[in-house]
């Protein structure tokens, strides 16, 4: 699949998406800093800018930096939330410019230094930005040897790059380093994509498990968060926030803080605001103002919702049609009719949205936790009508994203109010206010008929899928006559929702999986081998053979009792098979996951260490949402508030977690993601193997697995 | 007037005015500026805001000022000198048992308060004394692998 559909899919559900523009980086970076600059085009996001109609840039989108002491700095609009790619990009640079692994120095996600990125999302960092990465490395490792080959009297291809040296074959002694070369030669160079990146067999670095190179500062509580720079004179500030989405603010009293000392009032149209440089005595005053709204709010609550949403108007995609669907039911010999649900889920990551921004003369600087420094950077230009060159935002680690912090209000509000009081102001969103603020991964709908013809082979794929995106929808077995199609419409969720972790493909592959295996059931078969059987994808093949080895799977006809149970499905490039053992207490609905493995292809692995950490990661977050997570709400009132309502994993969840990845060396695909797409099919169809009852609905709670326990 | 509390923080005598709406958590990371003890969700849920008080790990989210008097608190800041790694912050990075890193203060404070008590857990109660501490990005069995590597014998000695 092409990347640009990649993304079409993710725009099937209202993200926020911030205007992109086109960036000139020469312009912007300047001529102030020294050393080797390799500017480099970007021949994928090219494609998408065509593609999609956004104005990404389409000239230099990022560079590097090689100093005089032979340091080399790295610039990525990319940012660190966990995901390791401070490591993984770090590689990919030392390995392709041939020097030491530790002398690359990362700079991520701040505007005034870095390259401009639309967002550290969709699993683009590795597959996409890496091979404009690796291209930029092979790019300036030849500047570098014909300035060599002038230096040392000789021609190119007697020379040779290790551990940043440039050395002449067979000849000892007669070198020069990258800094000798770099020192007092500043060359800009615009790559014409002719020098070629190494082999994928030739890399040493790339390949290697390396451990997050972030982890000492992390240890010692020094890693720097958004929430934890400490500004002279800064203010917490507490935002008065409506009691629910759709609330129309009508007036407010805020004369009971008008008269607190040290608390600073900011009144500015419906933007009310108190400041205090504790955020308690901030929070503590917020709660003083009086404010009036009038409520319209859509009457629907977490179990109406699915009802309300088919009920809505919505527009249909064909996202892929072969054959005729109307063949494929007469060719049936049993057609299976199924929906399947899945609620509203929260990102919850354990640092909630954070922003700190003060004035630099009459330049914003922000401080932000956010997955998008240049959408951010964009949304305080455009809302504070300011050039973009006076908005700054600097990144810093970030404390878990998983998509929720591709929008950053919070860095708005704090921006909005250090121009307002001339001070440093700090936005920390409470728990309670991330909940209500979050962009949920959206409820929905999919229903689905599917047929068998009397060999076990499938014959019909007839896939509606409401209001998830169509990511993750492929249909992956080989049907002669299908047809899918994704349904959306405008403001039709009763607040905010977005891209959650592998958006849409979670919901997708619940049902898919979850009907695959309802149709091997009724055919009598094990539901691997029922699946091998209609498949024809190699890819898929292998990670499902390599699954089955690393779980030990002995086929049966399910429901074995054994609480087995498998799921497959690919996402942004990679392929994922999952099999699990659980057990179901019966009489209270507790499932216990007793082991996850799973195999994942993910074409060439730059740090399987980092890969594998982010499957294990992927396999405990997805627990949560097949288990246990889901937003309690009325109308836009959310009645979520904290943890004590919204269960996440624990460690008491941990299963033995077994993992493998196929050692291939093709492109790198994703690593982030895909390994958390199966977790709800996967656990359903292991409760049905358990005990014989079929999940429709995610999450699936005791409640819902007594229910469906009562009608086996 | 003002009263002034009196307690120990990481091994220094210190002091401060009494708020009494102020918890722990936010005395550290505004008046202290020691922010490596997170705010995760202020009520005691998810432990990223886990120290120790007297020994024993504590979430300081929910505890007042007024009840630190006279208390002895340690936080990540103080558990090895500023150029050492505890044994435990050791484990931690040698297991990569962190992803974003935001629940790491937290964890490590709560596995070091296990250790205090009973120094060579079962990989089981280890789960168990772990279990109040969240993490979103699931490096829980990388963190239970680090905190099992630390609790033996040859250890302890270390710790103590
Ligand atoms: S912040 Fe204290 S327990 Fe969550
Ligand atoms: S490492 Fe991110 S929350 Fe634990």
């Amino acid at each position: 699949m092409k990347l640009s559909e990649l993304l079409q899919e993710d725009l099937d559900i209202e993200i926020e998406t911030n205007r992109l523009k086109r960036r000139d980086f020469i312009k912007l970076t300047g001529a102030s800093l020294g050393g080797l600059f390799v500017f480099f085009r970007t021949g994928s996001f090219d494609l998408l800018a065509a593609d999609q109609k956004r104005t990404l840039p389409t000239d230099y989108n990022a560079f590097l930096r090689i100093d005089e002491d032979g340091e080399v700095t790295c610039f990525t609009g990319k940012i660190e939330m966990g995901q390791g790619v401070i490591t993984s990009l770090a590689q990919m640079l030392a390995d392709e410019l041939d020097v030491a692994f530790e002398s690359v120095k990362m700079v991520m996600g701040d505007t005034d230094l870095c390259p401009y990125d639309a967002g550290t999302w969709g699993s683009l960092s590795v597959r996409v930005f890496g091979p404009s990465l690796l291209a930029a490395a092979a790019e300036a490792k030849s500047v570098l040897i014909s300035l060599a080959a002038e230096k040392l009297g000789t021609t190119t291809d007697q020379l040779y790059a290790q551990g940043g040296v440039i050395s002449v074959k067979g000849e000892k002694g007669l070198f020069v380093t990258y800094g000798q070369l770099t020192k007092g030669n500043r060359i800009e160079k615009l790559l014409d994509n002719q020098s070629k990146p190494k082999d994928f067999s030739e890399y040493k670095i790339m390949g290697k498990s390396i451990i997050r190179t972030d982890a000492t500062e992390k240890v010692r509580g020094k890693a720097l968060y958004a929430g934890d720079y400490r500004l002279p004179g800064m203010l917490y500030a507490k935002i008065l926030r409506p009691p629910s989405h759709g609330a129309s603010f009508v007036s407010a009293d805020t004369s009971a803080v008008r008269n607190i000392e040290e608390v600073m009032l900011v009144e500015d149209g419906e933007f009310i605001a108190v400041l205090h440089k504790d955020p308690e005595q901030a929070e503590k005053a917020i709660r003083l103002i009086k404010a009036a709204y009038t409520f319209q709010e859509k009457k629907v609550d977490e179990k109406t919702i699915f009802d309300f949403l088919l009920n809505s108007e919505t527009e249909e995609r064909v996202v892929n049609e072969k054959g005729d669907i109307k063949n494929g039911r007469i060719a049936s010999k049993e057609v299976f009719e199924s929906t399947f649900y899945n609620s509203y889920v929260a990102h919850s990551p354990i640092e909630t949205h954070t922003a700190v921004a003060y004035l630099e003369e009459d330049k914003i600087i922000a401080i932000v936790s956010t997955q998008s420094p240049f959408g951010v950077q964009d949304m305080i230009a455009r809302e504070l009508d300011l050039p973009l060159e006076k908005v700054r935002i600097i990144t810093p680690f970030v404390g878990g994203a998983f998509g929720g912090k591709a929008p950053a209000q919070q860095a708005l509000e704090a921006a909005r109010l250090a121009k307002l009081t001339g001070k440093p102001v700090m936005v920390h969103w409470t728990r309670e206010e991330e909940f209500f603020n979050d962009t949920f991964r959206p409820a929905a709908v999919i229903k689905l008929s599917s047929g068998m013809d009397d060999q076990a082979n499938i014959s019909l794929w007839d896939y509606k899928v409401y209001f998830a995106g169509s990511r993750g929808s492929d249909t992956v077995y080989d049907v002669a006559d299908q047809r899918t199609a994704s349904f959306s419409a405008k403001n039709v969720h009763p607040f905010s929702v977005g891209a959650w972790r592998a958006p849409g493909n979670n919901t997708n592959t619940f049902a898919r999986e979850s009907q695959i295996d309802i149709m091997a059931a009724k055919a009598g078969m094990d539901p691997l081998e029922f699946r091998l059987k209609n498949l024809k994808d190699e890819r898929m093949i292998g990670v499902l053979k390599a699954v089955a080895e690393l779980f030990g799977w002995k086929p049966a006809k399910f429901p074995s009792g054994r609480g087995y149970g498998i799921a497959c499905g690919l996402d942004a490039g990679s392929y994922v098979a999952h099999m699990a053992e659980v057990k179901v207490d019966q009489k209270t609905g507790f499932v216990e996951v007793v082991r996850v493995a799973c195999a994942q292809d993910m074409g060439f692995c730059v740090n399987p260490h980092g890969a594998k950490m982010q499957m294990d990661g992927c396999i405990m977050m997805g627990l949560g949402y097949a288990l246990s997570e889901e937003v309690e709400f009325t109308g836009g009132d959310i009645k979520t508030a904290n943890f004590g309502t919204y269960q996440i994993p624990q460690f008491s969840w941990l299963p033995i977690i077994e993992t493998v990845i196929l050692d291939k060396k093709e492109a790198m695909q994703a690593g982030g993601e895909p390994a958390i797409i199966c977790m709800g099919g996967l656990i359903a169809n292991a409760i049905f193997d358990a005990t014989g009852a079929r999940l429709f609905q995610l999450p699936m709670t005791p409640k819902r697995i007594l229910e469906a326990l009562s009608k086996v | 007037m003002e009263k002034i509390i009196q307690f120990e923080l990481n091994g220094n005598q210190v002091q401060m005015p009494l708020n009494q709406d102020q918890s722990l958590l936010w005395a550290l990371r505004t008046h202290f500026n020691l922010t490596g003890t997170k705010y995760g969700c202020g009520l005691g849920f998810c432990g990223a805001c886990t120290v120790l008080m007297d020994n024993e790990p504590v979430r300081s989210c929910t505890i007042y000022m007024a009840d630190v008097e006279g208390k002895k608190i340690t936080t990540i800041e103080g558990l090895a000198p500023a150029d050492q790694l505890h044994p435990i912050q050791q484990a931690f990075v040698d297991h990569d048992a962190m992803q974003c890193g935001y629940c790491t203060p937290g964890m490590i404070m709560n596995a070091y308060g296990l250790l205090l008590k009973n120094p060579s857990p079962s990989r089981k109660l280890i789960i168990e004394g772990m279990n109040n501490n969240y993490c979103r990005c699931g490096a829980h069995s990388q963190i239970v692998d680090a905190v099992e590597s630390v609790s033996n014998e040859a250890k302890l000695n270390q710790i103590k």
